[in-house]
């Protein structure tokens, strides 16, 4: 289920690039863990995120969960859809069901493009997950 | 009755629960599901079905003999003589200074025969507590090996549990109890439970709660009986507003403080048992603080612990509080201060070094409609 092209970081972050823009999530084994979103805190478009540093939060009914940067650059875009809608209610579960599609967080003009490679790719990361797993 | 894998106590349902993938999680020395299917859709079927819950790492304390019903009333500050045989009662264990050392539901089997239920994690703080009271003409004694506990609750109840039971289930009113059998076992059936709708607890042999529990999943299923966690009952308890113990009140909180002044009888006919004058005090005059129910206004989630201002001052934090997925609201509750408790007074709760506005709402939050 995780994309191939996609890396991914020990936090349980995935990253697809495309150019020098990175959209962000996280991952199927991340939102299984956490159980039903209900409640997501996201950036706001031109605030800066570093690699490793905390730039929002996912909640569970049961949880409160950092989310790290898998890397470092602008917010050029954010899902309001997980947040507050232009209309409706937000629909925070999109994390749940559609974790690398719907449930993208945030979009980022890479500062460093060539840094991406340095993460996980998929096979490693399915690899961290099955050793982390009980 | 706990088997146990060096470490946690596990039930008789433990089994069960890995074989229905159900997510484990330490609880209070046990491993105990939090939830299978998910957390929401287990709370949102309790509340338009049923659930099943396994609570059975709760407490039993039996207190028999001639002196049983004076005693429990020198040590309870609910009114043991008001039940008759089949009735229940929630009730607390208060100390001098009216604080609840447990609250806890007292059972009256017959006229010197009394099942004190109790928190799981008080089972050994309360057996020793009314050891030290000094139990005169009467034994008490720790039977919770002996019990295991399944809630049935939600509108169908009745309608899953009628089959496999020879009484009236009509008949058998909130807060009272038949000893009869259950699928052809033997088992207390209880009208009570944590979550705000009709509903069972069911006091079984540890031997028979596997076998139970299965027919009931699978007579069930037509009915929309789910298997809940803890996660869902920690939620509905939420909604109906009822206390936690060790969260929304503890040793240092009063019961009137709890809002628990309705199961504080000072009629001298009771007699004395610790806090009574406290108690009586508070029941007249008020309580100094109030626990209440708030909504969060803003956007954010209020947990527990969470500082609460009203304006620039702290006034306390938050005891219990949660996405409600029912009544679809971020809620909780928390001590304020008397003058500060009336329905609208705007408060803020701290969520990660903001303030986010919430306001002081009615509880319960949420009521099972009538004839439900």
């Amino acid at each position: 289920m995780d994309p191939q092209d996609n890396r991914y970081t020990q936090d349980h972050e995935w990253v697809k690039v495309a150019g020098d823009r990175g959209t962000v999530g996280i991952t199927d084994y991340a939102q299984k863990q956490l159980g039903d979103v209900v409640f997501v805190e996201l950036p706001e478009v031109g605030s800066k995120v570093e690699a490793g540093k905390r730039f929002g939060t996912v909640e569970s009914v049961k949880a409160v969960s950092e989310l790290y940067a898998p890397v470092s650059g602008d917010v050029v875009e954010v899902n309001k859809q997980l947040t507050q809608p232009a209309q409706g209610a937000p629909t925070p579960e999109l994390i749940n069901t559609d974790p690398y599609g719907q449930g993208w967080m945030i979009i980022v003009k890479l500062a460093d493009p060539k840094a991406v490679a340095s993460l996980m790719d998929v096979a490693a990361y399915q690899k961290f997950v099955a050793s982390e797993a009980k | 009755m706990a088997t146990s894998n060096g470490a946690l106590k596990r039930t008789p349902l433990y089994t069960v629960h890995r074989e229905s993938g159900a997510k484990m999680v330490p609880f209070g020395g046990w491993e105990m599901p939090v939830e299978y299917a998910g957390l929401i859709s287990e709370h949102q079927a309790v509340r338009k079905a049923a659930g099943l819950f396994d609570v059975s790492h709760m407490g039993e304390l039996e207190v028999e003999g001639p002196g049983a019903l004076r005693f429990l009333q020198s040590v309870t500050s609910n009114d043991v003589a008001r039940l008759v045989d089949g009735q229940a009662q929630y009730s607390a264990l208060p100390t001098e200074a009216g604080t609840p050392v447990d609250d806890i539901i007292v059972y009256r089997r017959g006229p010197e025969r009394f099942l004190v239920v109790v928190n799981a994690a008080n089972i050994e703080k309360d057996l020793q507590w009314l050891l030290a009271r000094g139990p005169n003409d009467c034994e008490v004694r720790n039977l919770s090996d002996r019990y295991a506990l399944i809630a049935l609750q939600g509108p169908a109840a009745v309608s899953i549990l009628q089959p496999l039971v020879s009484i009236d289930l009509a008949a058998l009113r909130y807060y009272h109890f038949a000893e009869t059998e259950v699928a052809g076992r033997n088992a207390i059936v209880s009208r009570t439970g944590y979550t705000g709708e009709d509903g069972f607890e069911l006091f079984t042999a540890p031997d028979d709660a596997a076998p139970l529990w299965r027919g009931f999943i699978e007579t069930g299923r037509d009915k929309g009986l789910v298997p809940a966690g803890l996660g869902a009952r920690d939620t509905l308890r939420l909604e109906a507003r009822m206390c936690l113990y060790g969260q929304d009140m503890d040793e240092g909180t009063t019961l009137v403080e709890a809002g628990l002044g309705w199961i504080v009888c000072v009629d001298e006919a009771k007699g004395e048992f610790p806090g009574r004058d406290v108690l009586a005090r508070q029941k007249k005059e008020g309580a100094p603080r109030k626990l209440v129910g708030f909504e969060v206004i803003g956007r954010g989630i209020a947990r527990h612990g969470y500082p609460v201002y009203a304006g620039e001052q702290a006034v306390g934090a938050v005891t219990s509080g949660t996405y409600a997925p029912f009544v679809q609201k971020n809620i909780g509750l928390c001590y304020l201060p008397a003058a500060r408790t009336e329905v609208g007074t705007e408060i803020s709760v701290e969520i990660r070094e903001k303030k986010v506005a919430a306001k002081v709402v009615p509880t319960p939050f949420y009521k099972r409609p009538k004839n439900a």
